[in-house]
């Protein structure tokens, strides 16, 4: 700590020298935390999979609905412990922008495979009993400030009525937490019963299949069975575990991970110039005080080690103020990716890659200030 | 009075591209405990090498070294730091200060390698800068001094880590008369109150006056006996 005046002020003594770079680093680390926070959060959702779990598609396209019909096939067969199934219902709460992941479920079947989901037992008999009853998540409730009693119309982008409307009106009688995973927190499930007489096509069809399998090491088995059952039919299917769905899900948006890898390299590998090009300026301009350091009786070691402090100085500082705005930012997207917090990882992550970056960029000028030789460097 | 520093035989040499220069030729020389010594000479005569290799910033190509009871040219780089920092103070020309520093700031830097708490180094430098007459001068940067005191400031660095030896490489180089003759008289308190040895470079013969004994060198060799002033 002795030293800190020393470092802090060797950093200020070119103020828009320190700023400009301190901008440049703060913003890759800013993007750094955003994206790497998305990336993280899509990898996470795909860690938390349950693996009791199977989903079954349409094997043409998630977007194929599948018959009802076909419920009851699959529960039949061997290995399959309990069936639900859900649909995309695509609305909106009164603007575009208030998107809500929205699904017809039957209650019963629906809560079974996904204990998770922790709704008292008569808000789950009140949305068995009520043909326009919904539950919606805690998240979801704080967000809009909904609560059970309260009548909420949502507009389907997809899902019209005979009438021609798409405004579907529901009476929320419950609210499901999940302790585990508060990023679940944001759906709405409202009963298909409702859903299937009220929409003007497609009847009699569901999005997807969940099959919870009694064993998950027989889950390949069961897949391969679900989709055999239905091979050469007119509604083929593709059943895959709900980590492999997830995947998938993601893939379409596109490799995820390999888009951020790729931006993140090609950030750091800009900011590697101009932060070294900072930092070798910085130590060159200083020779001749440098030079004084090591005459007053600092070792090379010392030398070394104070522009190597130096530079991790100015990258732990840029570091951690980028990723305290990609943290406030975060919750931000939210509705887009679901997680309300930036993962901890990723902050860790950070303060080691701004570590490095502050080695390899540190290491040149720092050897350099190391092997100055006095007598040279206060001639001048 | 014993020597506290002594030079035997030395020979120092540079390599300039090709060509091989002997900067210093078979230099044999013993400066007291409590001395205050100007070395003399024209521009090329070896004076500031001396200086270096007396100061430990520098080592001879051949012959001994020894300061502060310490044979100098023999020990490493970290030894020879570590030296400096414990028995030499150094007076630049041009001061030498950190720009970005306070006058304090740049005072307390010898003390950071000590194991002084941070109170007791607070304690010294003001002390040092006491001694200086700038105390009332601790909170400025150099931007804000004057020459006189930008080197007093100087001075109070070499000083504050109670150093055997000051060396002074044409400390009034930059400096008017007047302000000269203060940081002289300065540096002569220092010898005679504070026992200090002083060896100064100098191209002044009336800072030379200042010192006890002077010492001229010529293309490398010592070539007039000490003169008391």
């Amino acid at each position: 700590m002795k030293y800190f005046p020393l470092l802090w002020a060797a950093l200020w003594r070119k103020k828009a020298r320190t700023i400009f770079t301190l901008l440049s680093i703060l913003v890759a680390f800013l993007l750094f935390g955003m994206l790497q926070g998305v990336n993280s959060a899509f990898n996470q959702a795909v860690e938390k999979a349950n693996v009791n779990r199977l989903i079954t598609t349409s094997s043409i396209a998630l977007t194929e609905n599948l018959p009802y019909a076909d419920m009851a096939q699959i529960e039949a067969l061997p290995g399959v412990a309990n069936v639900a199934h859900a649909s995309w219902f695509g609305p909106y709460y009164q603007d575009p922008k208030n998107f809500i992941f929205t699904f017809p479920v039957e209650p019963d079947r629906y809560f079974l495979v996904y204990p998770e989901l922790i709704l008292p037992k008569d808000q789950l008999e009140a949305f068995e009993h009520t043909r326009t009853g919904a539950v919606i998540g805690a998240d979801l409730a704080r967000k809009y400030g909904w609560k059970i009693g309260d009548r909420v119309p949502l507009h389907s982008t997809i899902w019209t009525k005979p009438d021609g409307t798409s405004d579907w009106n529901f009476d929320v009688v419950g609210i499901y937490q999940v302790p585990s995973d508060r990023a679940q927190e944001s759906a709405f499930f409202f009963n298909y019963k409702y859903f299937d007489e009220g929409r003007s096509f497609g009847k009699g069809t569901v999005g997807w299949y969940i099959i919870q399998v009694k064993d998950p090491t027989q889950s390949a088995q069961v897949a391969a069975t679900v989709d055999k059952l239905f091979a050469n039919s007119t509604d083929e299917t593709k059943t895959e575990t709900e980590k492999e769905f997830q995947q998938a899900f993601l893939k379409q948006i596109g490799d995820i991970n390999m888009i951020v890898t790729y931006i993140l390299f090609a950030v750091f590998f800009a900011l590697l110039f101009a932060t070294g090009s900072t930092m070798m300026q910085s130590v060159r301009e200083r020779v001749p005080e440098l030079a004084v350091l090591k005459t007053l009786g600092f070792s090379d070691t010392a030398m070394l080690t104070l522009v190597l402090c130096e530079s991790t100085l100015l990258c732990l500082l840029a570091a951690a103020l980028g990723l305290l705005i990609a943290w406030a930012l975060f919750p931000g997207l939210k509705d887009v990716i679901g997680v309300v917090k930036l993962p901890a990882p990723v902050i860790v992550e950070g303060i080691v890659v701004a570590l490095l970056l502050a080695f390899v960029t540190g290491i040149v000028p720092a050897w350099r200030a190391k092997r100055l030789d006095i007598v040279e460097a206060l001639r001048g | 009075m014993s020597a506290i520093v002594s030079l035997h035989n030395v020979v120092k040499t540079y390599t300039r591209g090709k060509q091989t220069v002997e900067v210093l030729h078979n230099l044999s020389i013993e400066i007291a405990q409590g001395d205050f010594v100007a070395l003399m000479g024209p521009s090329g005569s070896g004076k500031t090498t001396l200086l270096n290799l007396i100061g430990g910033l520098d080592r001879p190509s051949r012959g001994e070294v020894n300061v502060a009871g310490e044979r100098i040219d023999q020990l490493s780089s970290g030894q020879l730091a570590k030296w400096r920092a414990r028995h030499v103070g150094f007076v630049f020309q041009f001061y030498n200060l950190m720009p970005m520093l306070s006058a304090e700031r740049n005072v307390e830097l010898p003390l950071l390698l000590t194991n002084l708490s941070g109170t007791q180094r607070k304690q010294n430098v003001l002390a040092a800068l006491t001694v200086v007459g700038l105390a009332d001068r601790a909170k400025h940067k150099p931007a804000e001094l004057s020459g006189g005191q930008a080197q007093r400031v100087a001075i109070a660095r070499a000083l504050v880590a109670d150093p055997t030896l000051l060396v002074c490489d044409e400390p009034t180089g930059d400096l008017d008369r007047t302000t000269a003759d203060e940081i002289l008289h300065l540096l002569q308190m220092l010898n005679k109150d504070h026992g200090k040895t002083i060896v100064m470079v100098t191209h002044d013969p009336k800072a030379a006056e200042y010192a006890s004994h002077q010492l001229h060198l010529d293309k490398g060799q010592l070539v007039e006996g000490s003169v008391h002033a």
